[in-house]
């Protein structure tokens, strides 16, 4: 059997479209699924990396001329606009959950505490990337200050962004929390941390796409389960839009 | 396709580390304020209403990228996407990878896909695409074998394009960054390793119509069976009567 270039040609045009197929992946067992080959994929990308491999460090020539803000770029409540126009003077991050010493830190604490200055790419998940410049005081500092305890598995972080009423929060494991590049950052591209960018501390977790990097936090709790928090998917996307969890492709 | 469905949360390309809304994409596809879908390359721009940047979907415009009959899954979903896309890259490096290892260990990749340096003269070439030109398809036992254009279109599929997008996309994730920073050296950066995925995915799909289209020229039943069992019945060498010239 052949046939001829006009049959072809035909034949052609009719098998170019496509059906859906999105209601398989919203029932159960498809969701979980999808959950277990999200996990898979740390596991398969941690076989590979080790704990402490560095994300690439650029030159300050190599920076975004203008870093793009995604997301929340401010937070419209009235204690917010306070805490801005006084410089976040007042501003406290509360160290708690499974510590044997909760803190509560001016930003003015953690400055005077060991801090570290990186230049890094931001991917976010749409597929933009920027490069900017960031100091802040080492996730892995503030954790052994509280004394954290061996049997937390995960690092939560409280935003003050909302959106409509619901708090922006995040999560990651330890080994992105104790990471050496996992800051909590107070400045950018050598500026006090811009509103836009979540002011007046923001996350800075190097392996993960940007929706993990949590802005304007207020709280930061070590916890044994994120499931048991807000819709349980250990983080405001991954509730709301069903981001993965696992946010290092 | 969900790559598509990907593309169209952020529907620039660039070129480098990095690339957002303030920097300058050297292929965008949007639509203006008026619902004018367009497909920018660098300085040049077309009109793509209907088909890209803005089309219709039950009686109504919609402004994303592709369009819904083009996109897994059909309406916008940034991370239904991601979950097909990375469902289907486990599966195609997988099969690739075991492809791979058993078509070198039983020589298959050199035995019927690299070609003999006979087959590379010029000349040698140019009729073999003078025949496809013509749609004159190998008869006899010479069907059994792969033709040049053919061995030389597996060849680049099989070495170049598959690993290339492989590699491009574990650039794309931050952690494979950390553990493989020589990714971001092969392709330039993440940007470009986003781009070259990009037009790579589209070679791969160009590459697929034309395939199937010569399966279907060459007689699918007889194909398919044979890429299934390996059993192929030899086209008569005299040819069916609208093939003579």
């Amino acid at each position: 059997m052949m046939i001829g270039r006009r049959k072809l040609i035909a034949g052609l045009g009719a098998g170019l479209t496509l059906g859906g197929c999105q209601k398989i992946l919203e029932t159960g067992p498809v969701d979980g699924f999808a959950q277990s080959l999200d996990l898979f994929t740390r596991d398969a990308q941690r076989l590979v990396t080790s704990r402490d491999a560095l994300a690439r460090e650029y030159s300050a020539a190599e920076r975004s001329p203008d870093f793009r803000a995604n997301g929340s770029r401010t937070v419209d409540t009235p204690e917010y606009r306070r805490h801005l126009a006084q410089g976040f003077s007042g501003w406290r991050l509360a160290v708690g959950g499974m510590v044997a010493r909760p803190l509560s830190l001016s930003i003015a604490d953690l400055q005077h505490m060991p801090a570290r200055t990186q230049i890094t790419r931001h991917d976010c998940v749409e597929g933009w990337s920027a490069i900017g410049q960031w100091t802040g005081t080492p996730l892995s500092h503030l954790l052994k200050l509280a004394g954290v305890s061996d049997k937390a598995r995960y690092v939560l972080f409280r935003c003050a962004d909302r959106y409509g009423d619901t708090p922006y929060y995040e999560s990651v494991d330890m080994i992105e929390a104790l990471h050496p590049q996992t800051i909590m950052a107070w400045r950018m591209n050598g500026q006090p941390l811009p509103e836009r960018h979540g002011a007046p501390l923001r996350l800075r977790v190097e392996r993960q796409l940007g929706y993990k990097h949590a802005k304007y936090v207020t709280g930061i709790e070590a916890i044994a389960d994120y499931r048991d928090i807000a819709g349980g998917k250990g983080g405001f996307w991954e509730d709301r839009a069903g981001y993965q969890w696992w946010a290092g492709i | 396709m969900s790559g598509l469905t990907i593309f169209n949360a952020h529907p620039h390309l660039y070129w480098g580390q990095y690339g957002a809304n303030p920097d300058t994409p050297w292929l965008r596809i949007g639509a203006t304020n008026d619902k004018q879908g367009f497909l920018r390359i660098g300085d040049f721009e077309i009109a793509t209403t209907g088909v890209l940047g803005s089309w219709q979907k039950d009686g109504r415009t919609q402004t994303r990228a592709f369009p819904h009959w083009a996109t897994l899954p059909s309406n916008y979903s940034l991370a239904a996407g991601r979950k097909w896309h990375f469902l289907g890259a486990w599966v195609l490096g997988i099969a690739g990878a075991l492809y791979l290892v058993w078509s070198l260990l039983n020589r298959h990749l050199w035995h019927d896909v690299v070609p003999r340096r006979a087959e590379l003269e010029p000349r040698h070439i140019w009729q073999d695409v003078k025949n496809h030109a013509r749609l004159r398809l190998p008869k006899g036992e010479a069907a059994a074998r792969y033709n040049v254009l053919q061995k030389l279109a597996y060849l680049s599929v099989l070495v170049v394009l598959l690993p290339l997008i492989v590699l491009t996309g574990l650039t794309m994730s931050p952690t494979m960054d950390a553990a493989w920073p020589w990714l971001l050296d092969l392709f330039g950066g993440r940007q470009s390793a986003r781009s070259i995925h990009f037009l790579a995915a589209f070679a791969l799909v160009l590459f697929i119509l034309v395939h199937l289209a010569m399966v279907v020229l060459a007689g699918p039943v007889n194909e398919i069976r044979s890429m299934i069992t390996g059993r192929f019945r030899l086209p008569s060498e005299n040819g069916p009567p609208e093939k003579t010239p």
